[in-house]
């Protein structure tokens, strides 16, 4: 990955068989995350007849999910179960949306990704989100080092998140760059 | 979606009344968090509010300096709906009464 670039109204960008394995493996993990989340949901009689979903109503226990879905409120738990409930179906939805672009997009073997805008805004989302999950995972800090010591454990899944930082740096300065 | 206001208006509740009359807007907080990126969080607000550059890179850096920006206010409707977007983006939002 040598960062992306505008071409001809596209957004484009080269990864190695390993970085797509890499970024693959992890947004699947994403959307497989959000599945559990939404498979986890009681049988909803109502929703079946009406086909109006409601969410839960309480935070997900995982602190991974608890990052990717926040509560509306910070102190008013009554307020955010009912607006986890109306809105959270339609998060993750979303959340799994931009996760499936990306897997429809970056080849499993590496190669070339080419990317319209809208696709371009879809992998940018889905970039942050796996940030946010390793971040959340490596319980990262606004001053954490570029590297760990090399027999901390955490110090390989910092530099893979540090790569994601980079790419996901690069995309916002080719989408600014109209 | 939220019911229509007629409807809403028709309940005689006191409670309702109190918290839905009232002047004091919403307001649509953004909280630092030590993952999202400075250029990506500015790049969010001039998205999905219209906001210039240097205006969204303003509040940016408040919630980067002061811990917490509010980036839109209004009524209870378009707060909720603001949160939900900057959730949809990975932003940390919550929504508040304005004190």
């Amino acid at each position: 990955m040598n960062g992306w670039r505008r071409r001809g109204g596209l957004l484009v960008g080269t990864f190695s068989e390993r970085e797509a394995g890499l970024l693959r493996g992890m947004v699947g993990q994403i959307r497989d995350l959000l599945a559990a989340r939404v498979a986890a949901s009681p049988h909803d009689e109502l929703a079946e007849l009406t086909g109006i979903i409601a969410g839960p109503t309480t935070a997900p226990t995982d602190r991974v999910l608890a990052r990717l879905l926040p509560d509306f409120h910070r102190e008013d738990t009554g307020l955010s179960g009912g607006l986890r409930a109306l809105h959270e179906p339609e998060l993750v939805a979303a959340k799994a949306g931009v996760a499936g672009v990306v897997l429809d997009t970056c080849p499993a073997r590496g190669g070339r990704v080419r990317l319209s805008e809208e696709q371009a805004q879809a992998w940018l989302t889905a970039l942050n989100d796996v940030r946010l999950a390793l971040g959340t995972v490596l319980e990262v800090t606004e001053d954490m080092p570029d590297e760990l010591a090399p027999d901390d454990p955490r110090a390989p899944h910092l530099a893979v998140y540090h790569w994601l930082t980079w790419v996901q740096e690069s995309l916002i300065q080719a989408l600014a760059s109209t | 979606m939220t019911t229509p206001v007629e409807l809403e208006q028709t309940q005689v509740d006191p409670a309702v009344d109190e918290t839905g009359t009232e002047d004091r807007p919403w307001l649509t907080i953004v909280w630092n968090d030590p993952v999202n990126l400075m250029s990506y969080v500015t790049y969010v607000f001039q998205q999905l509010f219209g906001y210039s550059r240097d205006q969204a890179t303003k509040l940016m850096l408040d919630v980067h300096h002061k811990g917490r920006a509010v980036v839109t206010s209004g009524s209870r409707d378009k707060v909720e709906i603001d949160v939900a977007k900057l959730h949809g983006a990975g932003l940390w939002a919550t929504m508040q009464r304005d004190a």
